[in-house]
C-alpha cells in the first residue's frame, strides 16, 4: 500500500520547499504568492493523504475548503497587487519598506 | 510647691516667648525674672524640707507610656541630690535672668532670650528632678537643646551658628552613649524607674552580657555607657571640644550654661547613678583617670588662652575633671559639694567677665586690656573674690572642695592601697592647683592690673556697670566667700546624715576618715602650689623677662597650648573631614547619585530606550525579515519543550544567550 513516511515526507518537503520560497526571495511578489499557494497545495496534499489512511471524510472535506479558501485569498491578494502596482509601478518586494519599524 | 518649681520656668518662658511682644522688654524681664525668682524661693523651702527636715519627696502624676513591662511615669524624684541642685540652678538662673536685664538691654530679641534662659532652666529642672532615666533623658536632650538656642542666640553669626553646632553634636555623641544605657539598663533590670535600678543593682554584680561572643559585665557596661553621655556634657577629655567654642553665646548664657548647670548634668548622672557604679571598679577607674586627665590638660589649655571667656571656660572644663575624678574616688558627695561651690564662683568670673566685656564694648582678648583696676574697681575686687575661689584660696569655697578631693586623692598613694591610678589622678591634680592658680592671677593681671592696652576711645568711654549688672555679682561674690564654709559640714562633714539614700558609698571604698589623719605636709601641698603659682605667675607679669621668649621650644610649646593641643585641628583631620568627604563621595556621589541611581530611575531611563531602539530596528519593513522571524519564532516554541524535558540546566543559558543576542 501507500508508504505513509514517503507522502508526509513528500508534502512537509512541499511545504518547506514553498517556506524557503517565500524567505529568500527578494525580488518578485508573484512568486512569494505562488508560493504561499504551494504552501496550501502541501497542507490539503498532506490532509487528504491522511484522511485516505485513516478512512476518514473530514480531512478532504477540510481541503475542499482550504481550495476555496486559497481561491478567494489569492484572487483578494492578486487584487491588492495590482493596486499596489498601480501606485507604485514596480513590485519588487525589497522596496516594500514603508512600514518599518 | 514642688511641682511647681518645675513648671513655672516653663510658664515664664512660653509667655515671654509667644507673648515677647505684647510684654516688650520691661513686661518681659519683669515676667521672666519673677517666675525663677518664685522659683527659687520654693527650691529653698524644698531644700529645708528635703534636705533637714528628712522628707523625701516623690511625687507620680500621671503614666507617661506604658507598653508590656516598660511603664514610664511623670513622676518626680525629690531627694537631697535634687535638693542640692534645684537651689544651684535656680539661684544661679536668677542671677543671671537678673543680670540678663541689663546686659541685654539694647539687644532687639530680648524677649526670645529670657524666654530661652527660661525654657533652659526649666529642662535643667526636668533632669534633676527625674525619678525615671526616661524623664531624665528628656531633661538632658532638651538642655541640649537650649544650650543650641542660647548659643545661637546671635544667629546672624557665622561663628555662633558653627559653635552651636558643634555643641549639639558634640553633645549628641554622648547622648547617644547615654541612650544606649538607657537601652542596656531597661534590658537588664526592666525598669526604668530609679528605684527599681538602684535596689536591684547589687544583685546583678557578676551578672554578664555576652555580644558577639565578648562577656562583659553588665554594670560596668553600663556605667561606661553613661559615662560617654556624662563625657559629652560635661566636657570631659575626648569629647571637651564644644565646651570653648560655646563661649560665643552672650556672657550671660556662658555663666548660666557653661559654667554652672548644664556642663554639671554629667556630674549629676555620675553622682545619682553612684548605687549603680560603685558596683564597677572599672568604671570607677575609667571616671578617674578621664577626671583626673581633663583637669590637667584643661588647666594646662587655659594657661596660655588670651580669650578672657575661654580662659574661664577652659578653667570649667578642669573644674568638672576635678568632679569627675572625685566620683572616681567614690566620693560623690565631695563632688556635689564642688558642684555647688564651682556654680557659684564660676558664674560669678563669668558674670565679671561679662562686665569687663560689656565695659569695654565687646572686646574679649586680654592682651588688650589692663589696668582696669582702676577704673572698674567694683567689678575687679569681684573677679579677684572669684580668681581666689578658683584657686582655692583658703576660707574661699573653692578651698573647702577642691583640696578636700586632692586630700582624699592622697589618702589612696599613701595607705597601703598602693593604687597606681589614684596616684596618677593625685599627680595631675596637684599640678592643675598649680596651673589653676597660674591662669586665674595671669587672668587678673592681664585683664586689671597691667599697663593699659586698649584704645583711647575705649579707654574714654570706659564705666562701672549699672545695677542689674553688679547685684548679681554682688551676691555671688558673697555666696562664693561662705557657701564653702557654711555648707561643708552638711556636704562633706564626717559621719553627715545629709544624702540619706541618695548616694550610696560602698564601704570598702569610703576614705573619709583616712583624709582627716593625713601627714600636715600633704595637707599643706595644693595651698603651696596654688600660692607657687600665683607668684609665679605675677612674677611672669611684673617682672620682664627677656630671655626665655626666643627659645624654639618654648614658642612651640607654648603655641602648641594655645591651639589646645591641636585637639580641634586633628579631630578635624582624623575623624570629621573624612566622614565629611566619606559622606560626600561614598554615600551622596557613589551609593545614593552613583549604585542606586543607576539600578534606579536613572539606570532604567537610559537603557529602556537603548533596548527599544534595538528592537525597533528589527522591524526593517522587509517582508522576508518578518516571515524569517515569524518562522524562528515558530521553531523556538517547538524547540524549547524538547530542550526543558532534556536537560533542565542547559536550558537557561540557552534562553539567556538567546536574550542577549536577540537585544545585542
Amino acid at each position: 500500500m501507500y508508504e505513509q513516511l514517503n507522502y508526509l515526507s513528500i508534502s512537509t518537503l512541499l511545504f518547506l520547499i514553498s517556506v524557503v520560497g517565500i524567505c529568500l526571495n527578494q525580488r518578485n511578489i508573484l512568486i512569494m504568492l505562488m508560493s504561499l499557494e504551494m504552501m496550501f497545495l502541501a497542507v490539503s496534499f498532506n490532509l487528504i493523504f491522511s484522511s485516505i489512511l485513516l478512512d476518514d471524510i473530514v480531512g478532504q472535506i477540510f481541503s475542499l475548503l482550504i481550495l476555496t479558501v486559497a481561491a478567494a485569498e489569492s484572487s483578494i491578494g492578486l487584487a491588492i497587487l495590482v493596486i499596489y502596482y498601480r501606485i507604485r509601478n514596480t513590485i519588487t518586494v525589497e522596496l516594500l519598506t514603508l512600514m518599518s519599524g | 510647691m514642688y511641682i511647681t518649681v518645675i513648671i513655672l520656668p516653663l510658664i515664664g518662658s512660653l509667655i515671654s516667648g509667644f507673648g515677647g511682644r505684647l510684654l516688650g522688654y520691661y513686661g518681659a524681664s519683669i515676667f521672666s525674672t519673677v517666675c525663677v525668682i518664685l522659683s527659687f524661693f520654693m527650691s529653698i523651702f524644698i531644700f529645708y524640707e528635703v534636705g533637714f527636715c528628712n522628707t523625701v519627696c516623690n511625687i507620680s502624676l500621671v503614666p507617661w507610656f506604658t507598653v508590656g513591662t516598660l511603664s514610664v511615669n511623670w513622676s518626680f524624684l525629690f531627694d537631697s541630690v535634687t535638693a542640692v541642685m534645684l537651689i544651684v540652678v535656680t539661684s544661679i538662673s536668677t542671677l543671671v535672668h537678673f543680670y540678663s536685664i541689663s546686659y541685654m538691654q539694647s539687644d532687639p530679641h530680648y524677649p526670645r532670650f529670657m524666654a530661652y534662659l527660661e525654657i533652659f532652666t526649666f529642662f535643667m529642672l526636668v533632669l534633676v528632678t527625674a525619678d525615671n532615666v526616661v524623664q531624665m533623658f528628656l531633661g538632658w536632650e532638651g538642655v541640649g537643646l537650649a544650650s543650641y538656642l542660647l548659643i545661637n542666640f546671635w544667629f546672624t553669626r557665622l561663628a555662633a551658628n558653627q559653635s552651636a553646632i558643634k555643641a549639639l553634636i558634640v553633645n549628641r555623641v554622648g547622648d547617644f552613649g547615654l541612650s544606649v544605657g538607657i537601652f542596656s539598663i531597661f534590658y537588664l533590670f526592666n525598669s526604668v524607674d530609679y528605684a527599681t535600678i538602684f535596689s536591684l543593682a547589687p544583685f546583678f554584680q557578676n551578672y554578664h552580657f555576652v555580644c558577639f561572643g565578648f562577656s562583659v559585665n553588665s554594670l560596668t557596661l553600663i556605667g561606661l555607657f553613661l559615662f560617654i553621655g556624662a563625657v559629652g556634657k560635661s566636657a570631659q577629655l575626648g569629647l571637651h571640644t564644644w565646651l570653648p567654642d560655646a563661649m560665643e553665646g552672650p556672657t550671660p548664657v556662658s555663666a548660666l550654661i557653661h559654667a554652672a548647670t548644664m556642663v554639671t548634668a554629667g556630674v549629676f548622672l555620675m553622682i545619682r547613678f553612684s548605687p549603680l557604679i560603685e558596683y564597677s571598679t572599672t568604671v570607677l577607674s575609667t571616671l578617674l583617670i578621664f577626671g583626673s586627665l581633663t583637669t590637667f590638660f584643661a588647666a594646662m589649655a587655659g594657661v596660655f588662652q588670651n580669650d578672657l571667656k575661654r580662659v574661664i571656660a577652659y578653667s570649667t572644663c578642669s573644674q568638672l575633671g576635678y568632679m569627675i575624678f572625685s566620683c572616681g574616688l567614690s566620693c560623690y558627695n565631695v563632688s556635689m559639694f564642688h558642684l555647688t561651690n564651682h556654680a557659684f564662683f564660676k558664674a560669678l568670673l563669668f558674670l565679671s567677665a561679662g562686665s569687663v566685656i560689656h565695659a569695654l564694648s565687646d572686646e574679649q582678648d586680654m592682651r588688650k586690656m589692663g589696668s582696669l583696676a582702676t577704673f572698674l574697681p567694683v567689678t575687679y575686687s569681684l573677679m579677684f573674690i572669684g580668681s581666689l575661689a578658683l584657686a582655692g584660696f583658703p576660707f574661699l569655697a573653692g578651698f573647702y572642695s577642691k583640696d578636700f578631693i586632692l586630700e582624699l586623692a592622697q589618702v589612696s598613694t599613701n595607705s597601703n592601697l598602693n593604687n597606681k591610678l589614684t596616684a596618677l589622678a593625685c599627680w595631675l591634680g596637684s599640678f592643675s592647683v598649680f596651673l589653676t592658680a597660674f591662669y586665674s592671677i595671669r587672668l587678673l593681671y592681664l585683664t586689671f592690673l597691667n599697663s593699659p592696652n586698649m584704645s583711647r576711645i575705649h579707654l574714654s568711654k570706659l564705666q562701672e556697670s549699672d545695677f542689674p549688672i553688679l547685684l548679681p555679682l554682688v551676691l555671688l561674690s558673697i555666696g562664693s566667700i561662705f557657701v564653702g564654709y557654711l555648707t561643708k559640714d552638711f556636704f562633706i562633714g564626717l559621719g553627715t546624715i545629709f544624702w540619706k539614700s541618695s548616694i550610696f558609698i560602698l564601704p570598702y571604698h569610703s576614705n573619709f576618715i583616712e583624709a582627716e589623719f593625713l601627714s600636715v605636709k600633704s595637707k599643706w601641698l595644693p595651698f603651696l602650689l596654688s600660692m607657687f603659682g600665683a607668684l609665679l605667675a605675677s612674677f611672669t607679669n611684673i617682672v620682664t623677662l627677656k630671655l626665655g621668649y626666643n627659645f624654639k621650644f618654648y614658642t612651640f610649646f607654648t603655641f602648641l597650648i594655645n591651639k589646645k593641643w591641636y585637639w580641634d585641628s586633628i579631630y578635624n583631620k582624623i575623624v570629621i573631614y573624612p566622614i565629611l568627604l566619606f559622606g560626600y563621595n561614598v554615600t551622596f556621589k557613589n551609593l545614593d547619585r552613583g549604585f542606586i541611581e543607576l539600578l534606579g530611575p536613572y539606570g532604567l531611563a537610559s537603557w529602556i530606550p537603548s533596548w527599544a531602539v534595538n528592537i525597533r530596528r528589527l522591524q526593517t519593513g522587509q517582508l522576508t525579515h518578518y516571515i524569517f522571524f515569524m518562522i524562528l519564532g515558530f521553531c523556538l516554541f517547538a524547540f524549547l519543550p524538547f530542550c526543558l524535558s532534556n536537560v533542565v540546566t542547559f536550558t537557561f543559558p540557552v534562553i539567556f544567550y538567546l536574550v542577549l543576542v536577540f537585544f545585542i
